[in-house]
């Protein structure tokens, strides 16, 4: 057997070894059980961008009946909790505290301004700008309640032009049926990267990463040997996560386990190289978490498209995004979720990953070999 | 003395090697510059795919102020309905728009003129947003073509307090620095007692004469230290690089950064305590870190979450720490409110410094 070509059977041994280390690994089960169901249920439950019942106050400085009428409306609708007062100074105080997120001020001299037709505006409406998405919610809902409580007083003659909306593979809005595939894509990356970075970075402060180095096994049979059984955990976690998202929180899967097994699998690539790349640079298990955390992560977090629209993004950072693999999969994964398999979008998405990944491997390769010519 | 001898040895230990004290302050001012100009809702350069079969003027006069308005980048023309299916489907448009051919008569006869709009609903956030942007025009258009008199005319005045622009950044970046400075301090802490087990050095401090509060305490200066200097730096970013207006009272923000600190210490500690090799300790800052970020109100307001889980969300020292951080950005929020949120991050902290302290005694019996 020569030392420097490549064995199969030399690799299928170091697999064997290696899955045998993971498997008795308690904190590896711990990542791919524990931690996917943990994350899966917070994110189902906390992360909901569907709002309603936004606690606001209703200021009526009015007696009128139309004033009086106005606030009822404002009370009857389902996107707000109403405090009523009847003066702007009680509520100014708790909305400084955060407890309201704004108020509607209904002016002493609304009725007599709406008889006789005023041009002015006949509401006022603060909001707690602190929190600007909310502020932007609660004044187009208040405004929206003022024009349908207006539409309906003038005998409502139907507007004009009107839009027939139809929200297609999501039609309810439910924005847990895109959030709960995008946080797919997150637990891949802490699967992939953190913890293979870790796993890795352990082997080099040990020192037995040199012991297993000094061995006739190749640098690529070494590295494949500790890749593959993360590979699979990966995929394990992925299907786990599936499963959850379909029959716990009720996400359909429209496309196939195929297309989702091939694009996870391009997923694991680049994650799994970028683990091995920080491991190999950082060499320390606390300096190896903080850079899994904030190059792997958080951008994986805020970047990819998952929480955040990209094309919002400022242009600078819109091209950085094309460097971050989770970009690829949360948009491949809501699609294969809620649309089918849309291949024209997977594989240049698929391609994409693993150019990425590639560019991961071509950096821990020249990283390597150099550190074993020191 | 003994106990200022353990915190000296605590500081070397941490902060001797470049490469780790690089990677306290570097990275983590790095983020919070790059990550926070992610964050924006704000809805921008969107992809329209049209098809419009009529050709009428008032379609094309639809057609001209909705490829003029500020938040479109590109109206692609296609022919047929099919074509806006496949672009939806491969994510290239977020929002179709169908104009059938009655359209214009239907306008010129004054009865009702519908547009069909179809949207992406794996985006959708940012459709809703789109369309009510779209509807707005459409109502617009459709008072200026019944010539009504208050129709177009603002019905509601509204002012967005302490935030006047609605600047998503004023939002995102005290949000951030809560973020990253809670999970720098938790791993700090959470490596340190478990290091000392891994490498058997535990045993050793366990035998020195040092009492168990000695050694807890020692064990959360570095932290201390690091977190201090990060939160510092941050906020002063903050104020004066990125300008957001520093309102609130910065003797309490201060307060409230050690409160938040000092609990982060006691949950990182209590971690330590329990883990046994440091890739645990790491594992389970993460495993605990991130579902603190998520119920915290940082991505999505706490008020959105079930009941139950709001009541969970008290647990969250990042809950309490952003109401405060935020509102003493922009809004200058009172003392009182500022202590009223305080109060939970230190009985977060005694209660979980108590439970490592328990742990290590035990260990050392």
């Amino acid at each position: 057997m020569s030392a420097g070509g490549f064995s199969a059977r030399r690799l299928t041994g170091l697999v064997y070894k290696e899955s045998l280390q993971v498997l008795r690994d308690p904190s590896a089960m711990l990542v791919t059980f524990a931690l996917p169901t943990v994350m899966m249920l917070v994110f189902a439950f906390a992360l909901s961008l569907d709002q309603s019942h936004v606690p606001i106050g209703v200021v009526l400085e009015s007696d009128g009946a139309m004033a009086q009428d106005l606030a009822a409306a404002f009370s009857g609708s389902r996107f707000f909790d109403v405090t009523p007062a009847r003066d702007r100074r009680e509520l100014a105080a708790q909305v400084v505290a955060g407890e309201l997120k704004g108020f509607v001020v209904i002016p002493q001299d609304f009725d007599a301004r709406l008889k006789e037709g005023s041009r002015g505006p006949l509401v006022q409406i603060i909001t707690d700008g602190s929190q600007p998405n909310t502020a932007s919610f609660v004044a187009a809902y208040a405004r929206g309640v003022v024009t349908t409580w207006l539409n309906g007083r003038e005998g409502a003659h139907a507007a004009p032009v009107s839009l027939d909306a139809r929200f297609w593979f999501n039609p309810e809005i439910n924005s847990r049926h895109f959030l709960i595939p995008g946080a797919i894509a997150i637990i891949m990356t802490l699967i992939g990267t953190l913890l293979t970075a870790l796993v890795v970075a352990r082997e080099w402060e040990r020192g037995t990463m040199e012991a297993v180095m000094s061995t006739p096994a190749t640098m690529l049979e070494i590295l494949l040997g500790k890749l593959l059984p993360y590979f699979g955990l990966g995929l394990i976690a992925t299907f786990g996560c599936t499963l959850l998202a379909t029959h716990a929180f009720g996400v359909p899967l429209r496309g196939s386990y195929f297309a989702l097994f091939l694009l996870a699998s391009a997923f694991l690539v680049p994650a799994l190289g970028q683990g091995l790349l920080i491991s190999t640079r950082a060499r320390n298990q606390l300096v190896a978490s903080q850079l899994a955390a904030q190059t792997g992560f958080l951008p994986a977090f805020m970047l990819s498209g998952f929480l955040f629209e990209i094309g919002n993004m400022p242009g600078w950072l819109q091209t950085l995004t094309y460097l971050i693999p989770a970009r690829y999969f949360v948009a491949s994964l809501q699609t294969v979720f809620l649309t089918g398999d849309v291949w024209a979008q997977f594989l240049p998405n698929i391609l994409a990953m693993l150019a990425v990944g590639a560019g991961f491997f071509g950096l821990v390769a020249r990283n390597t070999r150099k550190s074993l010519d020191v | 003395m003994r106990l200022v001898a353990q915190i000296v040895k605590e500081l070397l230990s941490n902060l001797r090697d470049g490469q780790t004290r690089l990677s306290f302050i570097g990275p983590p001012l790095l983020q919070l510059c790059v990550l926070s100009f992610a964050a924006t809702m704000e809805v921008r350069d969107v992809d329209i795919a049209l098809v419009n079969d009529d050709t009428g003027r008032a379609s094309h006069e639809l057609v001209q102020r909705i490829a003029a308005a500020r938040f479109v980048n590109e109206v692609i023309v296609v022919d047929r309905p099919d074509a806006i299916a496949q672009l939806l489907e491969r994510r290239e448009v977020l929002v179709g728009v169908h104009i059938a051919a009655d359209f214009s008569r239907a306008v010129a006869a004054g009865r009702a003129a519908t547009v069909q709009v179809l949207i992406d609903g794996r985006r959708g956030n940012s459709g809703q947003i789109v369309l009510s942007y779209l509807q707005t025009i459409t109502n617009d258009y459709g008072a200026e073509l019944m010539g009504v008199s208050a129709a177009g005319l603002p019905r509601v005045e509204v002012r967005h307090w302490f935030n006047e622009n609605l600047t998503y950044l004023w939002f995102i970046i005290p949000g951030m620095t809560g973020i990253l400075v809670m999970f720098n301090t938790l791993v700090v802490t959470a490596l340190s007692i478990a290091k000392e087990r891994e490498q058997g050095t535990f045993d050793q401090l366990l035998v020195s004469p040092s009492s168990p509060l000695e050694i807890v305490i020692a064990k959360c200066v570095p932290a201390f230290v690091i977190a201090i200097t990060q939160a510092a730096l941050m906020i002063s970013v903050s104020a004066l690089i990125f300008d957001i207006p520093l309102a609130g009272s910065i003797p309490l923000l201060f307060l409230a950064v050690v409160l938040f600190i000092f609990s982060l210490v006691g949950i990182g500690l209590m971690l330590s305590s329990i883990c046994e090799t440091q890739q645990q300790a790491i594992l389970s800052v993460f495993a605990v870190g991130y579902p603190l970020i998520m119920i915290s109100g940082f991505a999505t307001p706490v008020e959105n979450m079930p009941s139950w889980l709001q009541t969970i969300a008290q647990g969250s020292p990042l809950k309490h720490f952003l109401v405060i951080i935020q509102g003493s950005f922009s809004k200058a929020m009172p003392p009182l409110e500022v202590l009223s949120n305080a109060w939970p991050m230190v009985l977060i902290g005694v209660i979980t410094l108590s439970a490592a302290m328990v742990i290590v005694k035990r260990k050392l019996q």
